[in-house]
């Protein structure tokens, strides 16, 4: 076959053209496989911080006026669940354990640190239910220590035993919560945790329940709705699952949307081969003629314009791929870093698949891509009437 | 070739529907080229002399009539079946050359037999053809470009004459070269006929048309 090399040299000649054609595709694949990449990684790294909690329900007070939206400035409004609604709820669980809190802040000094801390109150009983400690012991009701989260204890070098300031009084650390990550309910790691009877003339700010078997998860959740809710509106009842499905919806949503901004400029790249091939026809128009009209095919001359969109196609496919692989596994450093860093691993071990998954997926988009635009231009070429073509000037 | 004439016309006509009306080319020519002629086409511009040697050439077909190329009838052939005869049975002279810029000489003569043949054959025979153009062997490797309007248009000839074909149709072979480099042209077509190629030449030098051994006349589609 005569016209591979051919191919190969009409691209040479005019090498800062190809040369341009194959940078806009390696842009659009690696735009392709390191945005999916990016998108697969944030919601590797999300489904791992939530995926601890299945057998939780969250009752948080209704605001009425706020969509629940998370950029609604209007829920900033604070709100509360009545001792009356808590009673409700515990009706409404039967058997399963209903786990009051208060979230609050205080100020907190440790040495020369100061800042306000999230606080979380719970009754004394209820804290093993949702924290392990590292060290220490857990708060007790006569006592006027707290327990902090681990990482917050790292921070600031805390250890069991420490004084810190808290609120307006100094208070000894009597225990180290365990690490637990975030989950829907409390995210104790940067917090403080102390007893319920700190905050004697507080209602719960929501309300926990842990349900024994998960398979229960909906009928406890209708009940509650139905018992709280009766006549209007005053909590709103999430479980874990639906969590884990809107994080998912909205990576979902992140990621297709991030696929989009790579097809565009991949289509970008696509419009420039066209560009270049119909440019190519046009000067070479005499060439094909000529050719035509000394014994080659339709076929042939369609084959060779196709192989130069291919050419340029495939070697911007793989120069893309390799550099999205660079840059994806970047930008998942980069966002593992922005959500704190401590979750990477388990986001990274999930990841080998699907970059690979995605450079594929971009490669293969890009040859594609270069195919389709230059199907029209090798198609003109292969239909030009070898007397006309052999007269243009 | 079985006694057939090379060429036949029979009542042939070629209209071009254009928008400003259509043009009769070709107005009901019949004609025969038999194996071993020299026909020199003569006329004025826009007599129809390069419809002509399309229709011989297969690049076109006749809007009525008939046309036999060694006894077969081209008219309703399709594309391909046209491509593979002018690939076959008929070698191409411009006045223009038309190399193919990005190719050395000896792979433009190449060209048209690799299409075919394998690429040893093929560089055997254009290493041959170009050889008996009196083409220096230095300058195989090079470009069109890089060669004198004479060297390009013995490329070409080698081109023409390297599938070994029935039929040499010439487009004013020498229109582009000065008076001795198209005198040597058009000694290379002669001996190229009397080794008993058969050539149809359009051309309005008289000189010229002085090679051939016949002279078809054309002024507004019709021989005269």
């Amino acid at each position: 076959m005569i016209f591979l090399p051919f191919a190969v040299r009409n691209l040479r000649r005019h090498w800062f053209r190809s040369l341009l054609s194959v940078i806009g595709i390696v842009v659009g694949v690696a735009a392709i496989a390191s945005l999916g990449i990016l998108g697969a990684s944030l919601s590797a790294l999300v489904g791992g911080l939530v995926s601890d909690v299945s057998d939780t329900i969250l009752v948080t007070p209704h605001v009425a006026v706020s969509s629940g939206a998370p950029f609604d400035p209007r829920n900033i409004l604070a709100s509360r669940i009545s001792d009356r609604d808590v009673a409700l709820i515990e009706k409404a669980a039967g058997q399963n354990r209903v786990i009051p809190m208060i979230r609050t802040a205080e100020r907190l000094t440790a040495g020369d640190t100061a800042g306000y801390v999230t606080v979380y109150a719970l009754h004394p009983d209820d804290i093993p239910l949702l924290l392990d400690a590292e060290a220490g012991r857990y708060p007790a009701p006569a006592s006027p220590g707290v327990m902090v989260g681990s990482l917050l204890a790292d921070d600031l070098d805390l250890v069991v035993g420490s004084r810190i300031g808290f609120g307006n009084e100094s208070v000894r650390v009597t225990g180290i919560a365990a690490g637990r990550g975030m989950g829907i309910d409390i995210n104790p790691d940067y917090a403080v945790i102390v007893t319920d009877a700190r905050y004697p003339n507080e209602d719960p700010g929501m309300v926990v329940v842990k349900v024994a078997d998960p398979a229960d998860i909906g009928e406890v959740k209708a009940a509650i709705e139905s018992q709280v809710n009766r006549r209007k509106e005053k909590v709103d009842v999430l479980d874990s699952r639906e969590v884990l499905q809107l994080y998912y919806e909205t990576m979902d949503a992140i990621s297709l949307f991030l696929l989009g901004i790579g097809a565009v400029s991949l289509f970008v790249a696509s419009v420039s081969i066209l560009n270049v091939m119909v440019i190519s026809v046009t000067e070479r128009t005499r060439e094909i003629g000529l050719m035509r009209s000394i014994g080659a095919e339709r076929r042939e001359v369609l084959i060779m314009f196709l192989a130069e969109a291919l050419i340029l196609g495939v070697a911007g496919s793989i120069i893309g791929g390799i550099s999205s692989a660079l840059v994806g596994y970047y930008a998942s450093a980069v966002a593992s870093g922005l959500l704190g860093g401590f979750f990477v691993p388990e986001g990274a071990a999930a990841m080998g698949p699907a970059v690979a998954g995605y450079i594929a997926f971009g490669m293969a988009f890009g040859v594609l891509a270069s195919l389709v635009a230059g199907l029209y231009p090798a198609w003109k070429a292969a239909g030009l009437n070898p007397i006309e073509a052999l007269r243009y000037e | 070739m079985n006694g057939e004439p090379i060429i036949r016309f029979d009542d042939v006509t070629k209209v071009y529907p254009l928008p400003a009306g259509a043009v009769v080319a070709l107005d009901h020519v019949s004609l025969t080229v038999e194996p071993g002629e020299f026909i020199a086409v003569m006329g004025p511009s826009g007599s129809g002399k390069s419809t002509l040697l399309n229709l011989m050439g297969c690049l076109d077909v006749p809007t009525t009539g008939r046309i036999y190329l060694s006894g077969q009838d081209i008219s309703g052939m399709s594309d391909d079946d046209l491509t593979r005869l002018r690939r076959e049975h008929i070698g191409f002279i411009f006045q223009q050359f038309n190399l193919i810029p990005l190719l050395s000489a000896l792979e433009n003569v190449e060209f048209p037999v690799i299409l075919t043949a394998g690429r040893e054959e093929s560089r055997r025979r254009a290493t041959e053809v170009l050889a008996a153009m009196h083409l220096d062997d230095a300058l195989f490797s090079h470009k069109p470009g890089e060669l004198s309007g004479g060297e390009q248009q013995r490329v070409a000839i080698a081109r023409a004459l390297a599938n070994d074909p029935d039929l040499l149709l010439c487009d004013e072979p020498t229109g582009n070269l000065d008076t001795k480099t198209g005198t040597a042209i058009m000694d290379l077509l002669a001996a190229e006929n009397r080794r008993g190629k058969t050539i149809v030449m359009v051309t309005h030098d008289s000189r010229i048309a002085g090679y051939a051994r016949r002279r078809i006349q054309i002024v507004d589609g019709r021989l005269v």
